[in-house]
């Protein structure tokens, strides 16, 4: 890749306590954890990822894992052991103290757990705070800290004190004061793990919504895989001060790297993370509306469907045609199937996750179409997919075999009547029974 | 164990005398300094028309805390007054303020040090316990030796014995205040310096002023025993008494102490906490600045909103006139 990434880290150890350089010799030489205790304790050992410029890279771990090492490390909170950290292609590791408060104060900002907002300043002192560092005047920083309120939902709300707010506001502050910092790079530490979980999911929200807009580089530390899964462009598992896994959220649940992860990922609302995208099928049957009404009837046949999609020559979706219309056409001997295309009752986005597919599944007559941005086909999720996807285990991704197709009535009308029993009435009684 | 016999005293001895004969210079600039400011001071409130300390002393109180203590502070000080002691109670007064001021001046920076540094914190810690479990007589000792007699070794004394809750509560105050915070200052590059001045110190100031408190405490209990070595004021009265036995000036100085005592505590402990006294003239004062402002606010709101809000209104008063005339 070309464009330099905003965070690199390489070989990154950091150990507390009495030796920790020769832990990390140690541990580079191939011992545990555990036997190296003796020197110090291993929060980090050797990671290595690189964050690219706009994307939300998660770290997630338990307690204890070293997530939260990790991050005070890439602000340099926390001087590493061993090992280098580049921001933007300059290195953070091994530079002096006034260099570093340099690209705190203009290249990493960061929100944290418990928010950490000024008890004694008002809310948008608080917003302006990183400005008032960079020597910015009063009249200006204020105007600028409104502006960022307003973005992230608290206009008006700047003479408070931080007391006077709800948690998720407070937390907004937080979010407002280190987006006035108008750093690249946003460290997020748990940011949302002390907020009440429906606060919690509409902060999740409105982080997606601002960097929507924003583009900035997101590193957020999480303990929660649903939330990971939620925002993540990619996600970095730890486990006791190692990287285990990195890969996207679809990676992470339906590859998992060992059984630690699988055993992470079982828990994960799965309809969540999981798009369109990840379960649909090979889009059939589908024709082209140039083709006729028979090759219509013989690809509803195969696939054991009363319609098909219609598609134009760049596979963009036209609409369904039913079995009844093509057979009437057929009956009439015409080529085309254009007079009978009707709009296709359901159709969803690629990246629909799969949590807002249900109720156009239970809708659609057809197997659910999934379409891209440009409109064309590129997939169905017949519905017993969706159902399956949200098993748990790699294999529910895969190809489902259609169930097998129930014997026609006209296949059990003629077998019922050819064992008739000798004495019909019988059974005529016993079928009204069955009626009743 | 014949002969044995550590001759601690006698070092202590040497060590004050090699002071006494080689800092002299520095001791009388001391000495006059102190003497200075403390006769100052004394002179200025005794000076004063007595109506006028007394008012103003009262004022202070319900301006920090209370009308109460206003109206508390007028009675108690009138008391004084009327126990014929008024003159020694400035003297004390004075006394305790100067030193406390030296205290605090002293304590404060000590206090951020400590905090800041554990060696600094691991050093001191030792020499603040002794200084506050030596007998506070002994200090009066080298204290005379140094700045003869009067309000000098007084003073000194004093402050010396004040000195550790003013730094162990600084100490305490800047240690104590939420780590995330002052990590969030860190994170968006501010330097210790504006670490300090604008996070540290303003979230330590109760405790602090907690430390402050104690200390004019502890001077004041001091400043009695400073009678001792002839500084004027209340304590030279409770020395004389014991000596005499004279149990009526005993009571009347000793509860000169107390009520200045009662006084400067109450005061000292609503300057730290200033939000906890609504119904002190300053909050009242700014409760009313706030609700004049939001009223501004709410004016300007509704003068943005304009003329719907107004026609509205109009609306709201003319349904509310024919309701009247039915």
């Amino acid at each position: 890749m070309t464009t330099t990434a905003a965070i690199a880290v390489e070989h990154l150890y950091k150990v507390f306590g009495r030796n920790p350089k020769d832990a990390v010799r140690r541990l580079k030489a191939g011992q545990t954890r555990a036997e190296v205790s003796d020197a110090g304790t291993a929060a980090v050992i050797d990671a290595g990822f690189t964050v690219q410029p706009g994307e939300i890279f998660v770290i997630m771990g338990l307690s204890g894992s070293g997530k939260s090492t990790i991050i005070r490390m890439l602000n340099g909170l926390q001087e590493a052991t061993a090992g280098t950290i580049t921001v933007e292609g300059d290195p953070i590791t091994g530079i002096s103290a006034g260099r570093l408060r340099e690209v705190r104060r203009d290249r990493i900002s960061m929100v944290f757990q418990h928010f950490a907002l000024l008890p004694h300043r008002t809310v948008a002192a608080n917003v302006a705070y990183p400005l008032e560092l960079r020597g910015v005047g009063k009249t200006e920083r204020l105007a600028r800290a409104e502006e960022i309120l307003a973005l992230v939902g608290l206009e008006g709300w700047g003479d408070k004190l931080p007391s006077e707010l709800s948690g998720g506001m407070q937390q907004r502050v937080g979010i407002a004061r280190a987006l006035a910092a108008d750093t690249e790079i946003l460290l997020m530490d748990e940011a949302f793990s002390a907020l009440d979980p429906l606060i919690r999911r509409e902060m999740q929200e409105q982080l997606v919504e601002l960097q929507r807009t924003l583009r900035k580089t997101i590193v957020f530390i999480t303990h929660d895989l649903n939330e990971a899964m939620f925002l993540g462009d990619r996600i970095a598992v730890m486990r006791d001060g190692r990287i285990v896994q990195i890969g996207t959220p679809e990676d992470i649940l339906t590859d998992p790297a060992n059984d630690y992860v699988e055993q992470f990922v079982q828990d994960v609302d799965r309809a969540r993370v999981l798009t369109a995208a990840n379960v649909m099928e090979r889009p059939r049957p589908v024709v082209t509306d140039a083709a006729g009404p028979r090759t219509a009837l013989r690809q509803m046949r195969d696939a054991y469907t009363s319609a098909a999609y219609v598609v134009d020559r760049d596979r963009t979706l036209l609409g369904i045609v039913s079995d009844r219309d093509a057979v009437r056409l057929v009956r009439k001997g015409e080529t085309s199937l254009r007079s009978v295309i009707a709009p296709a009752p359901q159709t969803v986005d690629e990246n629909d996750v799969l949590m807002n597919l249900f109720v156009p599944a239970v809708e659609s007559p057809v197997p659910l179409a999934v379409t891209d941005a440009a409109g064309r086909l590129v997939g169905v999720i017949p519905r017993v997919t969706l159902l399956a996807a949200l098993g748990p285990g790699p294999t529910s991704t895969e190809e489902i075999p259609l169930p097998p197709q129930p014997v026609p009535t006209t296949v059990i009308d003629q077998v019922l009547a050819e064992n008739a029993d000798p004495t019909p009435g019988a059974d005529s009684a016993t079928d009204a029974e069955v009626v009743r | 164990m014949d002969g044995f016999r550590i001759p601690v005293g006698q070092w202590a001895r040497a060590a004050v005398d090699w002071i006494k004969a080689n800092l002299d210079g520095l001791l009388d600039v001391v000495t006059f300094v102190v003497r200075w400011l403390v006769d100052t001071l004394s002179d200025i409130l005794v000076a004063t028309p007595i109506p006028v300390v007394i008012v103003v002393a009262a004022l202070l109180g319900w301006l920090v805390r209370s009308w109460q203590l206003g109206v508390g502070t007028l009675v108690t000080f009138v008391l004084i007054v009327g126990m014929d002691m008024w003159v020694s109670a400035m003297q004390t007064l004075a006394l305790v303020l100067v030193a406390t001021i030296v205290a605090v001046l002293i304590a404060v920076p000590l206090g951020i040090w400590s905090a800041r540094n554990a060696t600094v914190r691991a050093i001191l810690k030792p020499v603040l316990d002794f200084m506050q479990t030596m007998p506070a007589f002994v200090y009066l000792i080298p204290a005379i030796v140094f700045f003869g007699i009067g309000v000098v070794p007084g003073l000194v004394a004093t402050v010396i014995f004040a000195l550790p809750p003013g730094v162990r509560l600084t100490e305490l105050g800047i240690r104590s205040v939420d780590p995330e915070t002052v990590e969030a200052g860190h994170a968006f590059g501010a330097t210790p310096g504006q670490i300090l001045r604008g996070i540290q110190l303003p979230l330590a100031t109760p405790t602090i002023m907690a430390g402050v408190n104690q200390v004019i405490m502890l001077a004041l209990s001091m400043a009695v025993i400073a009678g001792i070595t002839g500084a004027d004021g209340l304590g030279k009265d409770v020395v004389e008494a014991i000596s005499t036995v004279n149990l009526a000036k005993g009571i009347e100085a000793g509860l000169g102490v107390v009520i200045i005592a009662v006084y400067l505590d109450r005061v000292t402990a609503a300057l730290g906490n200033p939000g906890a006294y609504p119904s002190s003239l300053l909050g009242i004062l700014a409760r009313r600045r706030n609700a004049h402002r939001a009223e501004r606010a709410e004016a300007a709101a509704a003068a943005s909103a304009g003329p719907t809000a107004a026609s509205a209104a109009a609306l709201a008063s003319a349904s509310a006139g024919s309701a009247d005339t039915e």
